[in-house]
């Protein structure tokens, strides 16, 4: 993995910390052109990664990335799916089948419905790997070394001790895709030891990692621990805790931490790319950090 | 340690199951649900025990507390029945569809003392944590008007319907949505009792309401708006917000940013005269599992810690959310007459 991953939050109306700062971003990124053009500064700074979910919108950056075959040569993108939202809003309006219904492709949907709630029942896994086909293909063509499973999800296996469709998940993705696969958490600690009981061992994990100890469940010790051990390969985000911590602290902690392997950020404006990235190398620098 | 149950698991259930299941103080005694699609993938991919008819749970495994997580029309007979046999309930919100049998099931529970708490999580994220210290402490001066909107993009096209789309089972965005906004207006500030004007109006939706506005007064006299639409795709996911205006300053909430203006001088240390603006990072409590919010999660260890003696039965109560459902009550027969 690339030491810095450039994320997608700003372009698509995504704030932790304001909404109203959201909503000025999704405007100010409606044009398509508007967020390729912030990917090129990003990459024009040495950020070769762009880690994107699978929101609607991102269909069209794709296709214009494959369209500049050239120009994104060494060009990746870490997709995390599912996007979400798309399926909580859905659940609400339509219903648990309803959207299955709508969502899980092909053919199978018609042997569904012609079986009825039986056949559902009867292949979770499968149901899955279809949902992961439908919501990879728009980057069809495209590097994507690294396939992540969104905090949503992976916590709420996580919570409910499905460990074998977190496991499913590993087996697919590295068998279809021939990617790692990643993991998004709030809860770092607690599911590298799971992962370890389903024989994942130095999973790719992403989570906040932050000076303040924002949105680290169990606690920012905990944490730290979990990163000594080796047991994990971290990508931090979130690690300005959403502008609580200046930019200067805030990199110069997760730089000196062991076994944060990526760091991931994103931003809108040339200068804050810029700025990030000159103080990762900077601090990188002084802790020794060394490509793997 | 505390033996939960869970009735339901849909999306907030199954949201409420995986942070029982990870909770330290807590053992899942058993889930129940009525549709196949939800009890085979838990059978099959989870270690709980999984029941068709939540009676048979309740028996077998004599839980401290559960959960109840249905469509609406559903809570009635089923808190009943749990308080019948004593035992504590956290059920979602709304609490009733219809407040006098509302009324029944609170009376019941102060009656054999037993917990009780409603699923209006808001009143656990940060930012409103904090609002509600300012506005308590009273240094926005004599409160003289408020404002509250709620949008999100729940039903932005015309589809199928589902039970929320049904307003005998407790569908539609006053039901869903506006009665988030009511509650925290009733927790905030203080309890609605009059509605002077509320329209529902629907745009996609063949039978309940796609957007609400209302105009209402607090039982101490202060006047506010609220207005209520779950149609609009220019919110991402549901959006929150409250402004109170007081003779000595004004608040400004949502679920990741509080700003607050002092006209004169500041109550508490790091707040000054002028504007403040706190953000969700520094203002929420940190948990010890995270799935889509603390608020979800701080919720439930209210409930735990109220069932282990640890915290007073106060927040969230089935008495604060009948008064929501009686505010919900009021704005339907307002505008029916």
């Amino acid at each position: 993995m690339n030491r810095i991953l450039f994320g997608d939050n700003q372009f698509f109306g995504v704030n932790h910390v304001s909404d109203e700062k959201a909503r000025q971003q999704s405007m100010r990124f409606k044009d398509d052109l508007s967020i390729l053009h912030t990917l090129d500064c990003a990459i024009a700074e040495g950020c070769n990664t762009f880690m994107c979910t699978t929101h609607d919108r991102m269909l069209n950056i794709a296709n214009l990335i494959r369209n500049d075959a050239e120009k994104y040569n060494d060009f990746d993108i870490y997709p995390c799916l599912p996007y979400a939202h798309k399926y909580a809003n859905a659940v609400t309006e339509l219903g648990i089948m309803g959207t299955i219904k709508q969502y899980v492709p092909g053919n199978f949907i018609g042997s569904l419905f012609k079986g009825g709630y039986a056949l559902v029942s009867k292949d979770h896994v499968k149901m899955m790997e279809l949902m992961i086909d439908a919501e990879l293909k728009m980057f069809r063509g495209i590097s994507t070394p690294v396939i992540f499973l969104q905090n949503v999800v992976t916590d709420l296996l996580l919570g409910l001790g499905m460990k074998d469709l977190l496991k499913a998940f590993d087996d697919y993705i590295r068998k279809k895709y021939n990617a790692e696969p990643g993991y998004i958490t709030m809860n770092m600690p607690k599911l590298v030891d799971v992962l370890a009981t389903q024989g994942i061992y130095r999973p790719i994990v992403c989570a906040s990692i932050n000076y303040e100890g924002f949105r680290m469940s169990g606690g920012i010790g905990l944490y730290e621990q979990t990163l000594k051990s080796g047991r994990v390969r971290a990508i931090a985000m979130q690690v300005f805790s959403g502008g609580a911590t200046s930019p200067v602290k805030a990199l110069e902690y997760v730089c000196s931490l062991p076994n944060v392997e990526s760091i991931l950020f994103g931003a809108s404006s040339k200068e804050n790319i810029h700025q990030t990235v000159s103080l990762i190398n900077h601090y990188d620098k002084k802790y020794h950090y060394k490509t793997a | 340690m505390k033996k939960i149950g869970l009735i339901g698991a849909g999306k907030m259930g199954i949201s409420h199951l995986a942070i029982l299941g990870a909770h330290p103080d807590v053992e899942v005694i058993g889930v129940a649900d009525t549709s196949t699609i939800v009890t085979d993938v838990l059978k099959r991919h989870t270690s709980f025990d999984v029941y068709a008819d939540y009676l048979d749970m309740i028996t077998e495994k004599k839980p401290d507390a559960v959960f109840v997580s249905v469509p609406t029309k559903y809570h009635e007979p089923i808190v009943q029945k749990l308080l019948d046999r004593n035992i504590n309930v956290f059920v979602e919100k709304p609490f009733s569809l219809n407040a006098d049998n509302g009324q029944k099931l609170m009376e019941s529970s102060i009656q054999k003392n037993l917990f009780n708490q409603v699923g209006y999580h808001n009143k656990f994220i940060g930012t409103f944590m904090e609002a509600k210290r300012i506005i308590d402490s009273g240094s926005l001066g004599k409160l003289q008007l408020f404002s509250g909107n709620m949008n999100g993009p729940v039903v932005t096209k015309t589809k199928e319907q589902t039970w929320r789309s049904k307003p005998e089972e407790g569908g539609g965005c006053l039901m869903d949505y506006a009665a988030h906004l009511i509650d925290l207006i009733n927790y905030l500030i203080a309890p609605i009792t009059a509605v002077h004007g509320a329209d529902l109006m629907s745009f996609y939706s063949a039978s309940v309401e796609d957007a609400v506005s209302c105009l209402l007064e607090t039982k101490n006299g202060i006047h506010g708006t609220i207005n209520v639409n779950w149609s609009d795709e220019t919110f991402r996911k549901m959006s929150t917000s409250i402004t109170v205006l007081g003779s000595k300053g004004k608040l400004t909430v949502d679920s990741t940013e509080l700003k607050v203006y002092f006209r004169e001088s500041a109550p508490f240390g790091n707040y000054a005269k002028g504007w403040n603006v706190r953000h969700i990072n520094e203002l929420s409590p940190h948990v010890d599992f995270y799935l889509r919010g603390e608020e979800y999660s701080l919720q439930i260890d209210h409930f735990i810690n109220v069932l282990e003696g640890r915290s007073p039965n106060n927040i969230n109560t089935f008495e604060s959310a009948l008064q929501t459902d009686r505010v919900i009550q009021q704005i339907k027969n307002h505008k029916i007459n």
